[in-house]
């Protein structure tokens, strides 16, 4: 929980990288901008805690995107949202 | 001919049937090695883990049925389920154990359906074991992309105007849906509204019955 918590409606862009290993951040959803819906936990991380590591506490937020932002022009309704839970180190404010 | 037949009989007369026939699986053998081990070492028992599996067993839908025709019968139980919905089961008597529950609201602009595209992560504690079409790779891979068509395919065609909100369960929250209340339903009791409220309103690809 290094960097101050972001707050509700803060636009956020999920990290784009692809580090091995387990990982909760789904890869469609990276490099893509949203914003933060709830602030949640804080809980392991999983990324350690899969590998039998206790996990370092982490910030969780449940950030919504539109199906423009994910899909483009193949979102199936522009103006539908997904929500995904991504923790605070894959997020970078924009 | 007849004598080929015999060939596919048991000696009491009956078709054999296909069993547990295949090799077990690594996680299979696995699974079995790890609780041996327990039982062996005295860190749990035979019994105890029979129990937490029929523990499992008597969770269904029905459960979470009662949450939400509470939360259509009872506006503050409704604001406290909304807002905490680990702690609104737990109050209604639920051993949901370690759940950590979002409860998310149909209404007349917004229809909310869950998913899990990482594995198959479900309200297990209140709701029982999930069905197989949900950790099915087709179910989370299109409910993400193309929701209104896999709502049509469950029979579900919503109204232009209702905006879906697709919730992919990625990490360590567990999600329902609290359908809306059907029309014609004023003056039901709780009771009688937790019949019309199924398992897939509850996650999203269907809604409640009509009265």
């Amino acid at each position: 929980m290094g960097r101050p918590p972001m707050a509700d409606l803060d636009r956020v862009r999920v990290r784009k990288m692809m580090p091995p290993g387990h990982v909760r951040t789904p890869a469609y959803l990276r490099g893509k901008t949203g914003w933060i819906e709830r602030q949640l936990g804080p809980f392991g991380n999983p990324e350690q805690q899969a590998y039998g590591l206790r996990g370092d506490p982490l910030v969780l937020y449940r950030v919504r995107f539109t199906m423009a932002e994910v899909w483009g022009d193949g979102a199936e309704r522009p103006d539908d949202t997904l929500d995904a839970e991504i923790y605070e180190h894959w997020l970078e404010p924009v | 001919m007849p004598h080929d037949q015999h060939d596919h009989l048991s000696p009491s007369g009956h078709p054999y049937r296909a069993d547990n026939d295949t090799p077990l699986s690594y996680w299979q053998t696995m699974e079995i090695a790890v609780r041996e081990l327990l039982i062996e070492k005295g860190v749990s028992t035979a019994a105890e883990i029979n129990g937490q599996i029929n523990a499992m067993d008597a969770r269904s839908p029905a459960d979470g049925a009662q949450v939400v025709a509470r939360a259509w019968t009872d506006p503050a139980f409704r604001e406290r389920l909304l807002t905490n919905g680990s702690d609104a089961c737990r109050e209604m008597g639920f051993d949901i154990g370690a759940l950590q529950l979002i409860a998310v609201e149909n209404t007349r602009d917004v229809h909310n359906i869950i998913v899990c595209t990482l594995c198959s992560c479900y309200p297990r504690n209140l709701l029982g074991l999930a069905p197989d079409w949900y950790k099915s790779r087709e179910y989370r891979s299109r409910t993400v992309k193309e929701p209104r068509k896999v709502l049509s395919e469950f029979g579900v065609n919503l109204p232009e105007a209702v905006q879906v909100r697709v919730h992919d369960s990625t990490a360590d929250m567990r999600y329902v849906v609290v359908p809306a209340r059907p029309d014609g339903t004023d003056g039901w009791s709780a009771g009688k509204l937790a019949d019309l409220v199924t398992r897939d309103s509850m996650i999203g690809t269907g809604l409640a019955k009509a009265p």
